[in-house]
């Protein structure tokens, strides 16, 4: 649920010449997206365009303009997670689950989103569930935490 | 009895968390009095988690952990099987030269007396001794050139600041580690976060600035909340703010965290970033020393620089620069990373070779399989094959092989790894990350990536390479910052050195 005055909050507690993104992270944070009447609340109290607001919502690739399922699935796919085979578990993984990308499975329980990189490159492949690390993942592994949200 | 396990994010991520909630709960159980020491990584991840326990003989370590694997350490830990002997014999540990990294793995980050009593702060000591001319003296004599990947002189970039007339200057620390097959920031940051606030806080009365900022890249948890801690820590201990060790310089930094967008990387890009704007590139002149965040004139160092001033202003320039060969001096922490048997981070004097970090350090692949193919330098680095692995790790020598060294990361492919695919890959990564500014690199990675997805379907094989060589010219040429600059390198790379693989499906429909 949107509510004007949590945005009013956040927009001023994070006041300064920097402040769009770090308020931008603080609602996605309590509303899981930034939606459109968040937007315009932000730009109203920053003096800014909805435009500019828009311009930096769609440039970055974590913020989203949609909500998502109740889990969150990031699987990397960068190439010391690919050189272990995790393009080809992710691929199969998706297919299974009927998502693309991006894509939350239609019981709304879990959207699969791509990272490029979580650091764990020398214990690939490595996905984030929830904002908890996971790395070794072989398929079987993959398939395990994918069912841990199911 | 004194145990250190990792509290390192891929140590936390292959299990540690439960490791040490097993061990605790097993010194409960047997009335043990077990004293558990969150440290950082000592980078050898294929042990990883590694649990150290104190000896009157050293650290010895038990990796890698798994929970049925904890009651054995209370019970015969010389025959536990996962034993792997004194943690510094470990020959992977042993061969490095850890100057950057000598404290990572071995102190609880955390705790500002356990970094003091390891040399903490005495660089800072003495830099405030030397006094903004004389450190950017002592930094441009250690020779250290930026380890984000430019490797620009790291010295004149500070005595660019240091003379450049403002009412405010910055420093700005680039935390935004996205190459894959990198992680030297992110194990620094959660390993020996302190050093950054040294270095950092160094850089600021060398050049006059008051203000600084991590850029972190949102995909690093725990190494923002970390440096947070730490930072509010030093704060405290009147080690940030006004007048520093009685010195009358002032120093304050916050930490930023990025959104996920990897062009942020690109110093110009950060700086936008970092005033809250999309991150697009600026084009240069100006350069940021002179006009910066905000307009005003701003040191931007990749971390690894910044965590490595400290140890040049404690042990002084010229042991830095004894390490090293020709215009590449000191050590670089080179990432080990990909499809490889012992992965992880060796900190090693520049002019190692190659074959010997793939080969001897690493052991190969994780697969058994032969070594194919090696990326050194993130998604925007080149891709050696083996007859190539004789290249010195150098600036100048990667750069004489059409490479370069990056942030230090090398990714390790087998011989199933498809070139073409990757070549692929490098087209899409481009297309995804650019920000949009210049031409050749938002136009031309999506049309490169098309026509890669032509040669890979066989459609045409010859006139459509020919055409991808052509746009890699201009992208190379063209383009605003390295990200459509050096697309081309993984791109050209994989044709020059695999062109078997970028015929292969013209050869597999002419055999149909």
């Amino acid at each position: 649920m949107f509510k004007p005055e949590l945005v009013n909050t956040i927009v001023d507690a994070h006041q300064g010449p920097d402040g769009l993104l770090t308020i931008l992270h603080a609602i996605q944070e309590e509303f899981g997206f930034i939606s459109e009447d968040a937007m315009r609340q932000i730009a109203l109290r920053l003096n800014i365009t909805r435009a500019e607001v828009y311009g930096v919502v769609s440039f970055y690739h974590d913020y989203r303009t949609q909500p998502v399922g109740r889990h969150v699935l990031k699987l990397c796919r960068a190439e010391a997670c690919q050189s272990m085979g995790g393009d080809t578990n992710a691929a199969a993984l998706l297919a299974r689950l009927g998502v693309d990308w991006g894509g939350t499975t239609a019981d709304g329980r879990l959207t699969v989103e791509p990272v490029y990189c979580l650091g764990l490159c020398a214990c690939a492949p490595s996905a984030m569930l929830d904002g908890a690390l996971h790395a070794r993942l072989d398929a079987a592994g993959l398939e395990n935490l994918a069912q841990e949200a199911l | 009895m004194r145990i250190y396990i990792p509290c390192d994010a891929a140590a936390i991520a292959t299990g540690a968390d439960k490791i040490a909630a097993a061990i605790t709960a097993e010194a409960t159980r047997r009335g043990v009095n077990a004293h558990i020491i969150r440290n950082g990584s000592r980078g050898m991840f294929w042990l990883e988690p590694l649990v150290e326990i104190v000896t009157p003989q050293g650290r010895t370590g038990f990796g890698p952990m798994t929970v049925a694997d904890v009651p054995g350490l209370f019970e015969a830990p010389a025959t536990h099987p996962k034993a792997v002997g004194l943690v510094e014999e470990i020959p992977f540990f042993a061969k490095q030269q850890r100057l950057t990294f000598a404290r990572c793995g071995v102190i609880d980050p955390l705790d500002l007396d356990d970094y003091t009593a390891h040399g903490g702060f005495a660089g800072l000591a003495h830099a405030i001794k030397l006094g903004p001319a004389g450190i950017c003296a002592e930094v441009k004599e250690s020779g250290l050139r930026g380890r984000g990947g430019a490797g620009f002189p790291t010295g004149i970039k500070w005595e660019t600041v240091r003379t450049a007339p403002a009412d405010q200057k910055y420093i700005v620390c680039n935390a935004d580690e996205g190459d894959s097959g990198t992680f030297a920031d992110r194990m620094m940051m959660e390993g020996d976060p302190f050093s950054l606030v040294e270095g950092m806080t160094i850089a600021g009365i060398a050049t006059g600035a008051t203000k600084g900022y991590v850029y972190i890249r949102s995909e690093y948890p725990h190494a923002i909340q970390t440096l947070n801690t730490v930072i509010a820590r030093a704060r405290q201990a009147k080690l940030l703010g006004a007048d520093i060790m009685g010195s009358g310089y002032s120093f304050d930094m916050e930490v930023f965290v990025g959104a996920g967008a990897y062009v942020c990387g690109e110093e110009t890009a950060l700086l936008d970033s970092l005033e809250g704007k999309r991150g697009q590139v600026r084009a240069k002149p100006p350069i940021p020393a002179l006009v910066g965040l905000f307009g005003k004139p701003t040191v931007i160092n990749n971390a690894i620089s910044l965590f490595t001033i400290p140890v040049i202003l404690e042990k002084g320039a010229k042991h830095y620069a004894d390490f090293g060969m020709g215009r590449s001096r000191g050590t670089m922490p080179v990432q080990i990373a990909g499809n490889v048997k012992h992965g992880g981070l060796f900190e090693v004097a520049f002019g190692i070779t190659l074959g010997e970090i793939i080969n001897d350090i690493a052991g190969g692949t994780a697969t058994g399989r032969p070594v194919r193919a090696v990326q050194a330098g993130g998604p925007l680095g080149a891709y050696f094959p083996p007859h190539m692995f004789d290249t010195p790790y150098d600036y100048e020598a990667f750069t004489k092989r059409d490479g370069l060294i990056g942030h230090g990361g090398l990714v390790v492919y087998d011989d199933k790894v498809d070139m073409a695919k990757m070549a692929r890959f490098a087209m899409e990564f481009c297309a995804h990350e650019s920000c949009g500014k210049c031409t050749p690199c938002r136009i031309g990675s999506t049309r490169g990536m098309e026509v890669m997805d032509k040669i890979i379907a066989g459609q045409e094989p010859e006139k459509n390479i020919a055409l991808v060589k052509d746009l890699c010219e201009t992208m190379k040429f063209g383009s605003l910052c390295a990200l459509g600059g050096f697309t081309p390198y993984p791109v050209l790379s994989a044709m020059t050195h695999f062109p078997e693989d970028f015929s292969k499906a013209a050869i597999k429909l002419a055999a149909e």
